[in-house]
């Protein structure tokens, strides 16, 4: 696109300097430069409520003169609130921009932070993600109340900005973040650049939020910027050590050993998947996770194909410049189909002759109970005739977004190896059955000597206690027992003398009992001094984690007196909210105290990291 | 009476099992809390050896234990429990309870044991408590159903002579209370009885501290049907009618089937009769035999530790003058008696009071529903209207026990509906066939037994068709390992396992039970079995004296050569 004279507000010769400069100009650059011209604007109009403009549709530009707004003290704080580390990441990279620019930079989880500093904060800047129904990342919880709260400060002498991480399929999307930007605006606070929500793949639109916040803090305080800053820094550097292997170069771990952790007669199936790390110079702690690229079941993209009748042979878009896949090898390898969303509901009402999806969209009830439990197949069938191509399908359908399984093992004690537990998600749903994309695929379709696409998730929020002797409480029944592996791998591998004290819970004793003989080895040599176990459909009367817990309270309460930390994996939607519920009443009981009083008992435990939860 | 220089017991360093005994306090040792560690379905060995005691083993399913490793989880234990049944004999309300509980706690269905016993299969750690209460409810026990005490009492079901039955059947009750162990521990394990604090002394006045040095079995046979195999008892009574009158009983002693491949020093023997006595006496005979073998039983190595070696070692006359010295009184004279058979007559026969008795054919002993036959299910229908009782036979097969004929008429029609066969049906072959447990379950096993027999048979049934024997009754047996559950000594062929799908097969035994069998072939195949019968049935078939059995024919001609004695079982 060109401007002209006669398509923008610009003269000849702005038009002519601006068309020479913008095809020169890379993403990254472009998004700096859209930050840049949003606070310019800001700064000069002296508006707070500053909409980001997209980088070539400029209003009448101002005096091209320097600021004229105060110079604010070049400092910034950086609040996360982060449950599986990418919302820390992002932070982290956001401080390495500003930082380099010269700022004085303070980062931290939100549950980390004195907010009796917030008054005095010049730049703030949000990154969080939602879970489950809208719900913050338990490291952000009390930060969320807080803000919500009368004892919220105004924050008039603030600029801000947010950027939410979430998942479109999820109806909540964003929320968490949402509130927070709603919330900074509420208080008096200024917009410097518009929140991003990202969803699953949420690299490219991260990138821009960063670029564009860097751009908008240098115009702020353009004449002292130092040269080198800008858009040079917009990829964040690798830490020294670090393996070249990320999210968007993952690394092709071959399949060492793949096996069935439920015994014959179960109901459920669960990959122990053992992948080679050799050559890759990936590393992990224990709580850290791993993230798999899968591929679509082969089955569901044909039937795709043959729905619609397309060619699967002909080449579709499946890169950001262009690069270009088999149809059916872009269905299998890149797109998400097996989850619908609002965003792409609303856009494929323009590729179908039925009205009745346009009904649909615009009827948010209807539109929520129809997505869930159905996935793009589905919508084909129930809104024909379809004018859509396969070469749409790159606007369409969202990118395939990796699957982030906690690590069940410790480096320490098997080398250069990752072990993983995968439990097999298939179900009926409105008449077919329903296959879990990466589960499926790792149980059915991976074989021993396959390669699987992978990178390293770090979880900083889930982290054994440093000191060794500190006694570990660990709750995490079905697959949420997996790091716990890697946390009592690595203990025995260091020898930490803590004590220690596994929950685990499944349906049968006799077949969902995962990695028994590993818990009663750890058990004989004295790594793990006590587990629990509850299998809810051995006896009449369903028996969970909770009530193991609850039977043992005053021993446990004892341990928490103790200085132990508890950790909890799993199950958001009711084990982690009954774990919750079962140690508040725990703290009530044993530790004589009102609610309140285990409530804050809990939160103060949450603050000094001794409560830390992976639930999912 | 001339004094003899006192025989001393054979001593040596107690094996650990006598070391547990000791030490479990009557049997206790830490089977409560062992049953409630919740991380594992099994238990420690030294709970295991003693939970046997209270009519338990531990078993895993030996199908998926190698599988089971790889998946990182422990062998699928699950433990057997054997209900005592004296004389095999249960009303139809027990009846019912076992399938029951064969649903609950099982894996539905139930087995008939050789010894005339019910087993539960498959039962978890956490459900052996209330499955056991719920066995005591019904006034049935597991305590002693295995163990180093005496085991459940067999006897004859004799349907044919009802009256004699039920004065002997009454004989195996009294023997089996008489010699069950008296701790406590029982009730207070199973039955949250109070924990009785007893004097030392008083515990267990017949057993002691350490119980016997192994099992100990006793059977009662009603001649002239041997199907309780006496002479593989420890302690057998032969009933002696005369005019019609239960006048009293033959005495045999050490015999035995177990044995352990490739050590001669272990052998099956037949017990032999030492004399007569009257049935008030027979109680007395039982206790001081028992405490006989208490005393001078090997307690060092307890492969050779049965009452059957205790008296081969001593001999025959020690035994018997040491009996007499306990008794205070002598045995008298054995009385004239013989056997014809060990098997079972099927299908309705009348008895005495006008009553019906019913055999029916229970393959492998196992109460199972299969595809074209609810054995199970017309059982349990039958149970549910009965009125005279259920009889457990030697040969692991059932008799549906005094009928009234309008009954008789509704039990043969629930029969048919469900496509059970009264047992006349089947050839002579597989009629004769008696198999143990073997795997998946059973520990022991090296061979498959019950779930193979079947199909030998299968193989072989042709063969013997082809030779005109299809009705000829032989005696055929299969056991997975040497210790002879399904007393394969006393089977006219026998197979014992040596290995996945093979067995050292044995031939001529006596047909009633009276000489035992001989190794012919070693560690072989089904191909070669088959390949090793085919040319000796249709021998038989031709060259067989009238109204010879099969186990004396391959004596006569020479296939074995005929074993007089245990002690020359492996000449």
């Amino acid at each position: 696109m060109q401007l002209q004279v006669t398509n923008s507000p610009f003269t000849s010769e702005q038009a002519e300097l601006i068309n020479k400069l913008l095809p020169t100009l890379t993403e990254a650059q472009i998004n700096w430069l859209s930050g840049f011209l949003t606070f310019y604007r800001a700064g000069n109009a002296g508006s707070a409520a500053a909409q980001v403009a997209t980088a070539v549709a400029l209003e009448a530009p101002a005096a091209v003169e320097a600021p004229t707004a105060p110079q604010l003290p070049r400092e910034a704080t950086i609040l996360f609130g982060s449950q599986t580390g990418n919302s820390q990441r992002l932070a982290g990279r956001l401080a390495d921009k500003l930082k380099g620019q010269g700022f004085e930079v303070t980062l931290s989880a939100m549950n980390q932070y004195k907010t009796n500093k917030l008054k005095e904060v010049p730049y703030l800047f949000i990154v969080a993600s939602t879970h489950g129904e809208g719900d913050p990342p338990d490291n952000a919880l009390t930060f969320h109340e807080f803000m919500h709260s009368k004892r919220a400060p105004k924050l008039e002498g603030t600029k801000f900005s947010v950027l939410a991480l979430g998942d479109t399929s999820y109806e909540f999307f964003c929320k968490t973040g949402q509130d927070f930007d709603v919330k900074l605006a509420e208080l008096g606070a200024q917009r410097i650049v518009d929140r991003v929500d990202c969803d699953v793949d949420f690299e490219d639109a991260a990138a821009g939020w960063l670029a564009a916040v860097e751009g908008a803090v240098s115009a702020a305080s353009a004449s002292a910027a130092p040269a080198a800053s800008g858009a040079a820094t917009a990829a964040a550097p690798a830490a020294a050590g670090e393996s070249e292997y990320t999210r968007a170069n993952p690394f092709m771990a071959e399949v060492l050993d793949s096996l069935n952790l439920n015994g014959r007669g179960s109901d459920r199936e669960t990959r122990h998947l053992e992948l080679s790390l050799e050559g890759s110079g990936l590393t992990y702690a224990p709580g850290d996770a791993v993230g798999v690229y899968p591929q679509n079941d082969p089955a569901l993209v044909d039937e795709i194909i043959a729905e619609l009748k397309w060619n699967a042979e002909e080449a579709v878009v499946t890169g950001k410049s262009g690069e270009t896949s088999p149809l059916r090898s872009a269905l299998l390898h890149h797109y998400e189909i097996t989850v619908l969303t609002k965003p792409l509901l609303e856009k494929a009402v323009a590729f179908t002759g039925n009205s009745r999806l346009a009904e649909l969209v615009n009827n948010k009830e209807e539109l929520k109970a129809y997505m869930n439990g159905r996935d793009l197949l589905d919508l084909l069938r129930d809104f024909a005739p379809w004018t859509l191509k396969a070469a749409d399908i790159a606007n369409l359908l969202r990118k395939l977004p990796p699957r982030l399984y906690s690590i069940a093992s410790s480096v320490e004690a098997h080398p250069e190896e990752v072990h993983l537990t995968i439990r097999k998600v298939e179900y009926e749903a409105h008449g077919r059955d329903r296959k879990g994309v990466c589960s499926v695929y790792t149980s059915e379709r991976l074989q021993p000597g396959d390669k699987l696409p992978i990178f390293i998730q770090q979880n900083p929020n889930f982290k054994p206690p440093v000191n060794p002797d500190t006694p570990v409480i660990m709750v995490g029944p079905g697959t949420g027992v997996a790091p716990f592996r890697a946390f009592l791998e690595e203990r025995e591998e260091s020898g930490a003398q803590g004590q220690t004290w596994l929950f685990y819970g499944d349906r049968h004793f006799v077949t969902d009992f995962l990695y028994q003989t590993d818990w009663q080895r750890m058990l004989k040599d004295g790594v793990l001094t006590k587990l629990d176990v509850a299998f809810s459909r051995d006896s009449k009367e369903k028996v969970y984690v909770q009530n193991r817990m609850l039977e043992s309270g005053a021993q446990l309460y004892q341990w928490l007196e103790n200085g132990a930390h508890v950790y909890v994996c799993g199950d958001e939607k009711h084990m982690a909210h009954d774990v919750h519920k079962a140690l508040l009443s725990i703290i009530e009981q044993h530790g004589g105290k009102s609610a309140d009083e285990a409530a804050a008992y809990v939160s103060a435990l949450q603050e000094q990291g001794r409560y830390q939860r992976d639930v999912y | 009476m001339s004094k003899k220089v006192k025989v001393q017991p054979i001593g040596g360093k107690p094996s650990d099992v006598e070391e547990l005994k000791l030490e479990s306090n009557y049997l206790r040792g830490s089977l409560t809390e062992s049953l409630s560690n919740r991380i594992t379905g099994g238990l420690p060995e030294l709970d295991n050896r003693l939970l046997k005691f209270h009519g338990s083993y531990m078993q895993d399913d030996r199908d998926y234990r190698n599988e089971r490793q790889k998946q990182k989880l422990e062998p699928y234990y699950q433990f057997m429990l054997r209900v005592v049944t004296p004389g095999g004999l249960s009303t139809p309300a027990q009846w019912l309870l076992m399938d029951e509980l064969a649903d609950k706690y099982g894996t539905g269905s139930l087995k008939l044991t050789t010894r005339q016993a019910f087993q539960l299969h498959g039962v978890l750690k956490w459900n052996l408590k209330s499955t056991i209460q719920e066995i005591n409810e019904a006034l049935l026990t597991t305590l002693a159903a295995c163990g180093d005490v005496s085991r459940n009492v067999m006897c004859n079901p004799n349907p044919y002579q009802s009256d004699i039955h039920s004065e002997v059947f009454g004989w195996s009750q009294k023997l089996t209370s008489h010699l069950a162990p008296k701790t406590p521990a029982y009730h207070e394990i199973w039955l949250d009885g109070e924990k009785v604090e007893s004097g030392e002394e008083e515990v267990e006045p017949i057993y002691g501290k350490v119980y016997l040095p192994r099992k100990f079995k006793i059977g009662i046979a009603v001649p002239p049907m041997n199907d309780v195999d006496v002479f593989s008892q420890d302690l057998g009574y032969i009933a002696i009618v005369e005019n019609g009158k239960l006048v009293g009983f033959n005495v045999s002693v050490g015999g035995g089937m177990g044995m352990t491949h490739g050590d001669t020093n272990t052998y099956p023997q037949l017990a032999k009769v030492i004399g007569f006595v009257t049935p008030d006496q027979i109680l007395d005979v039982a206790e001081k035999t028992v405490t006989i073998q208490r005393d001078y039983g090997n307690r060092s190595v307890r492969k050779n530790a049965r009452f059957k070696y205790t008296i081969d070692r001593h001999g025959l006359d020690w035994f018997v003058d040491e009996l007499h010295d306990r008794l205070g009184w002598e045995l008298q004279p054995a009385r004239e008696f013989s056997f014809d058979n060990t098997g079972d007559r099927y299908g309705w026969v009348k008895g005495v009071g006008g009553k019906w008795n019913l055999t029916l054919y229970v393959q492998g002993g196992r109460v199972v529903d299969t595809a074209g036959i609810k054995l199970r299910t017309a059982l349990r229908e039958i149970a549910k209207i009965h009125t005279g009782d259920f009889r457990l036979t030697a040969n692991q097969n059932l008799v549906i026990a005094n009928v009234t004929s309008q009954k008789k008429t509704k039990i043969a029609a629930l029969l048919k509906e469900h496509g059970v066969e009264e047992g006349g049906n089947y050839s002579a072959l597989r009629r004769s066939a008696l198999s143990c447990v073997a795997l998946p379950t059973c520990g022991l096993a090296m061979a498959e037994a019950e779930r193979y027999l079947p199909t030998l048979i299968d193989k072989l049934e042709p063969i013997l068709e082809e030779a005109g024997l299809r009705d000829e009754e032989i005696n055929i047996r299969m056991t997975g390992c040497p210790n002879g559950c399904a007393r394969p000594a006393l089977g006219e062929i026998a197979f014992i396992g040596k290995a996945q799908g093979r067995y050292n097969m044995y031939m001529g035994a006596g047909f009633t039970g009276d000489r035992l069998s001989k190794l012919y072939r070693e560690n072989i195949a089904e191909e070669e079995i088959i390949a090793t019968l085919t040319p000796i049935f249709k021998h038989f078939a031709v060259e067989r004296n009238k109204g010879e059995h099969f186990g004396d024919f391959v004596v006569r001609t020479g296939y074995v050569k005929a074993v007089t004695d245990g002690t020359n079982f492996h000449d």
